[in-house]
């Protein structure tokens, strides 16, 4: 059985190809945006590599967000595209867990930071228990701060991975009481080999989806209806 | 054995219109399927570029499975997906540009990006196959105001755009300065038609020097100057009555521009497109003047005037013909210029 998997949510474009315990390919490039050029090419590269026939794809694992909003449509896209074509599912996998999986087995509190603007990042935290990686904390956007205190609370080790690291690492040195370590270069970023092999488990366990029905997770509305909303609520004030 | 027909898939998101069609040999719409999110983006006075994106991604595959499902098709039985990836807004393009690259190449099918402007052109084809290059060619929306010349399918030549706003875009400003709201181009319309279009004097929205460009800023500032005055004045707007000498001059100055090419270059076919053709002033105002001129008009009906995937589809027909073929790497282009690739 094959899943390919894609992760467009960051700097990062990644496609996998995972066949039941392999990952037979993966193309990863991090150097700048050009998802909507790259992503398709990159994963037309890798399944003409291993020489795979379309018709054993069961399934597109997505990297499902939180994220860039355009990076994580281009991927969705292309996902959706893909499932509709071959008539198979989408398995949405969501990014920080995409993120954390790469940490496989590390007994400190596992913290995906992907920067998220506006002096928030999206995060959650995550242990493994086992074999098993287990949610500590649902997605969430939030100040880098108000994690530090949060992870000071939990007086326990922490590992950082993601794209957060680079703008935040100096406050965090700064605000962290709890003993901390960041994930070397090949671990830190999204990679679609482990959206691909979570994604193959979230697929044996009957975790897909429609191709239709798949949108990506963006944990923010857009600023016109953060604007909008604002205004309403001054009004709501005024009256 | 060789198919009859060439049968194409087409898909186009590049503003607010999620739309999928198939159209076979150009001009039979198979089915032509727009979800559009004009009442969601009207409590924002204008189209918001995230929201549309949103509700591109929720829609897409549902649209395109209506599009095969109304043609009694599957994707294995197309010839080609074509897709719109310019000009619009970059990130409604990119949903578009991906999903179609996806579907081609997961079905082992031809992908063929088309320019939005080309396929408002080539929404003629589809109600008037007699339509054949070259004739001259007005192309009116929200975002685009060209007037060129169409040598052949798919070749261009430009005499004239807008300098600065779109005719459409002049249509929501002055609408929304006189209260109407969004979309301005249908509410300007009605409320035109119960009004004096001579009440009052608007200055033509020409550019000096060159003959065939438009200029719509100067029109709506001198509309929003007029407002101003009678507000100040303490004077009741008339607001039939500025509608309908707004829509004049802007009618005008297309007509006027379009007959005066039509002349010099010699052509006898006009064919007029884009959302601002559906306008019921501009259709009779241009029928008028061409008839007058010894011009035969080419007018899609307002649905292939609104952005669809049926023209997309046409469109799409002339570029695979002439061998045509777009490659996975195909992006966006949100300011694609007419006839560039």
């Amino acid at each position: 059985m094959i899943i390919l998997a894609l992760d467009s949510s960051g700097q990062t474009a990644s496609a996998a190809i995972v066949e039941n315990e392999i990952v037979r390919a993966e193309y990863t490039t991090d150097y700048k945006k050009t998802h909507s050029e790259t992503l398709l090419p990159m994963l037309d590269e890798i399944t003409g590599r291993v020489g795979i026939s379309k018709n054993e794809i069961a399934a597109v694992a997505i990297s499902a967000g939180p994220g860039s909003f355009t990076g994580l449509r281009i991927g969705s896209a292309t996902a959706k595209g893909i499932a509709m074509a071959l008539d198979i599912p989408v398995v949405e996998v969501p990014t920080l867990e995409v993120l954390a999986f790469s940490l496989w087995g590390n007994d400190a509190v596992v913290c995906p930071i992907m920067d998220a603007r506006r002096d928030q990042v999206y995060n959650a935290l995550f242990r493994f228990e086992g074999d098993q990686m287990v949610r500590l904390t649902k997605d969430r956007a939030l100040g880098i701060d108000e994690l530090a205190e949060e992870l000071n609370g939990l007086q326990k080790r922490v590992v950082f991975c993601g794209d957060g690291i680079i703008p935040y690492r100096e406050k965090l040195e700064e605000l962290l009481l709890v003993e901390h370590l960041y994930a070397p270069a090949h671990l830190a970023r999204q990679r679609a080999a482990s959206c691909g092999v979570l994604g193959m488990r979230y697929f044996r366990e009957g975790k897909a989806v429609p191709a239709a029905e798949h949108v990506p997770v963006y944990l923010r509305k857009s600023q016109a209806e953060r604007e909008r909303e604002k205004k309403m609520l001054l009004k709501g004030d005024r009256a | 054995m060789m198919k009859e027909y060439t049968d194409i898939l087409a898909i186009e998101t590049s503003c607010d219109e999620t739309a999928a069609a198939v159209v076979r040999d150009g001009h039979e719409v198979l089915s032509n399927i727009i979800y559009t999110q004009i009442a969601e983006h009207t409590v924002y006075g204008g189209v918001v570029p995230e929201i549309a994106s949103r509700r591109h991604i929720e829609k897409i595959n549902y649209v395109i499975e209506a599009a095969l499902n109304e043609a009694k098709m599957t994707l294995q039985d197309v010839d080609a997906v074509a897709v719109t990836y310019g000009p619009g807004l970059v990130g409604a393009l990119l949903v578009g540009v991906a999903e179609a690259k996806a579907l081609a190449w997961a079905a082992g099918k031809p992908l063929v990006g088309v320019n939005h402007i080309e396929g408002h052109i080539a929404a003629n084809y589809i109600e008037h196959p007699e339509l054949k290059p070259p004739y001259l060619g007005l192309i009116v929306s929200g975002g685009h105001t060209h007037l060129i010349i169409v040598k052949d399918y798919a070749e261009f030549e430009i005499l004239g755009r807008t300098v600065d706003d779109a005719a459409g875009e002049a249509y929501d400003k002055v609408a929304r300065a006189i209260g109407l709201g969004y979309p301005g181009g249908p509410k300007i319309d009605r409320v035109a038609k119960e009004g004096d279009p001579y009440a009052i004097s608007f200055p033509k929205a020409k550019v000096n020097g060159s003959e065939y460009d438009f200029s719509f800023s100067g029109l709506k500032s001198a509309v929003l100057n007029y407002l101003n005055h009678a507000r100040m004045a303490g004077e009741e707007v008339p607001k039939a009555d500025l509608a309908a000498s707004f829509q004049k001059a802007v009618v005008d100055v297309l007509c006027e521009h379009t007959i005066a090419a039509a002349k010099q270059y010699g052509i006898r076919e006009i064919a007029m497109a884009g959302g601002v053709s559906a306008n019921s002033a501009l259709r009779a105002g241009m029928a008028d003047a061409a008839a007058k001129a010894g011009c035969t008009l080419y007018v899609p009906s307002p649905v292939y005037c609104t952005d669809n995937a049926a023209m997309i589809g046409a469109a799409a027909y002339y570029e695979y013909r002439k061998g045509v073929r777009s490659g996975w790497d195909l992006n966006a282009v949100p300011g694609l210029r007419l006839g560039k690739r």
